[in-house]
């Protein structure tokens, strides 16, 4: 309804359509409009508070949003879940919860056995074949509070992977990770988006933004920036985004 | 008299009855330790009591099924003001239970000492220790009263209301037990795998609900605290794993049940002391000192401080 020139439904993976979330009456992010096209691979930027997870979660329905629409592949998105698998903040969950890795993993298999469905061998083995994409078939047995912050991450990255979804949301994939392991989760997110997946990540190292990601939302409340990372991941729009805080926060 | 003419009367129904409400207790317990609400548990055991005391006063029945209801009835209502209460201030949801059940547990008592009731078999020492040592099976004679439909008949009716009420709690958690690990683990993608979680977690509640319900009456809210946090905790330092944990839970707590079931029966008997004591309470010591030293020697123990 904002756009100009609508996109057909059909290649759009996730449009947000004003999209209003208060917390005890404060909105938290305001008005959002967002479009993200199938098989682009987005960052979400801007500084703490800027309302990148909440805008997330409130997108998945998982925090109730005061106002706006949001559809997924054309659908209502309560009726697309199936089709889109979330990664949330490592540090949403205790890591000392009495469980393996394979646990986790399998964890993301629960749209395919239900309430009572059995872990047939052909789905334990593509809980394995997720954690191998990563990296982490040899710890398939590991309880899950002795792994490492970016180990911990790489299963969470496996177990959305078993969803087999087509729209993957992350929040925050790489924050506190070592080196293998940023490496081994862009090369899978890479990979889902050559697959035609797609791809939407709360980001916050500037740095890689360009390598990393084709397209940018530049968020603080509000929408600042939506397009391209080559047209508007620009000094000028990303100062605005962070109210120039990065700039005034060096001497002249 | 034989071993049997004395045992199967007086000493098997508490015994029974005691190892029922410990599983009844411990199995929900393992879920609220991992989910942190194992102050919902000290919550719902309190508030059954202004539920009971409620029930009776209305109806002047002191039947099991009327003070389940009763207590059934407060546990909503404690549900629904805890949640009011978090909402409206924002408390955390700690303090909202701890003023609620506190509350509550004190107009229980101030119900219980102004009104008749305390003269009927409903008093605050009940209440606390429970009445286990009353719940005895006048008509067996022995072991082969076990074989005697006339016999059974008279059990003491709480035996059978709780094996009813345990049955239905494990089968509940065993049902939706894949679910359930999901939320309790992480709650934001469960929602996104289309697990209800709102759902989950009342339900959570309602089987803590059902579980001190069913076992206080006849363990008291002391063993039924006892029950629903430390078999789960000692279990939860002994291994790794969810499936192990919560059948070391329902072992530890059945143990502890018995045991101490029949060290309140016998051994100040036996030792030639001129007292008795509590068999809830004994229940409730032996599971904590299952707890300590779970914690003090335990496996999972050492295998942390040797962790880097």
């Amino acid at each position: 309804m904002v756009d100009p020139t609508p996109i057909p439904v059909a290649e759009t993976a996730l449009a947000v359509t004003g999209l209003t979330v208060s917390y005890a009456a404060l909105p938290v992010v305001e008005g959002i409009n967002a479009r993200f096209p199938k098989g682009t691979m987005t960052a979400i930027i801007g500084p703490n508070g800027a309302g990148k997870s909440t805008l997330l979660k409130a997108a998945l329905g998982l925090v109730p949003a005061v106002a706006g629409e949001v559809r997924a592949f054309g659908q209502p998105v309560a009726k697309a879940m199936p089709r889109i698998a979330y990664v949330p903040q490592r540090a949403a969950v205790d890591w000392e919860f009495p469980a393996r890795v394979i646990d986790v993993v399998q964890m993301g298999l629960y749209r395919k056995t239900g309430l009572l469905g059995r872990m047939t061998p052909a789905l334990k083995a593509q809980a394995v074949d997720c954690l191998a994409r990563l990296g982490m078939a040899d710890f398939a047995q590991r309880q899950i509070g002795a792994l490492s912050g970016g180990q911990q991450q790489r299963v969470f990255l496996a177990r959305a992977l078993a969803q087999e979804a087509d729209l993957m949301i992350l929040d925050e994939p790489f924050a506190g990770v070592d080196a293998a392991t940023e490496s081994a989760i862009i090369t899978v997110l890479h990979a889902l988006r050559a697959e035609g997946k797609t791809v939407i990540a709360v980001h916050h190292d500037l740095a890689t933004v360009s390598a990393y990601f084709d397209r940018v939302l530049l968020l603080n409340r509000r929408v600042i920036a939506e397009g391209p990372t080559t047209t508007t991941f620009r000094r000028a729009t990303v100062a605005e985004a962070y109210g120039n805080t990065l700039l005034t926060s060096i001497p002249a | 008299m034989t071993f049997g003419a004395e045992f199967v009367p007086l000493t098997l129904p508490p015994l029974v009855i005691a190892v029922l409400a410990a599983l009844a207790c411990a199995a929900p317990g393992n879920f609220l330790l991992l989910r942190g609400q194992s102050m919902l548990g000290d919550a719902m055991s309190h508030v059954v009591l202004p539920g009971i005391v409620t029930a009776f006063l209305l109806t002047g029945s002191a039947a099991q099924p009327v003070m389940l209801a009763g207590a059934l009835a407060a546990a909503a209502v404690s549900s629904a003001l805890i949640e009011g209460i978090r909402r409206a201030t924002g408390a955390d949801p700690g303090a909202a239970m701890g003023v609620t059940f506190t509350a509550m547990f004190a107009l229980g008592v101030l119900l219980l000492e102004t009104s008749g009731a305390g003269a009927v078999h409903l008093d605050v020492e009940h209440a606390l220790y429970g009445n286990l040592e009353g719940l005895i099976w006048i008509d067996a004679t022995g072991w082969a009263s076990l074989a005697d439909p006339a016999a059974l008949a008279t059990l003491p009716p709480e035996l059978p209301a709780l094996a009813i009420a345990t049955a239905a709690i494990l089968g509940a958690l065993a049902l939706f037990w894949r679910p359930l690990t999901i939320a309790t683990f992480d709650e934001g993608f469960a929602n996104s795998a289309g697990i209800p979680t709102r759902w989950i977690s009342a339900g959570v509640t309602g089987l803590t609900a059902l579980a001190a319900v069913a076992a206080f009456s006849a363990v008291g809210s002391i063993l039924t605290i006892a029950m629903l946090i430390c078999p789960p905790a000692t279990a939860r330092l002994l291994t790794d794993s969810l499936p192990r944990q919560m059948a070391l839970s329902l072992a530890i707590a059945a143990l502890s049940a018995a045991l101490g079931t029949v060290i309140a029966g016998y051994l100040p008997l036996a030792l030639g002391l001129g007292f008795s004591v509590s068999a809830s309470g004994s229940i409730a010591v032996l599971s904590g000192i299952f707890l300590g030293l779970a914690a003090t020697i335990g496996p999972r123990r050492r295998r942390l401080a040797a962790a880097p």
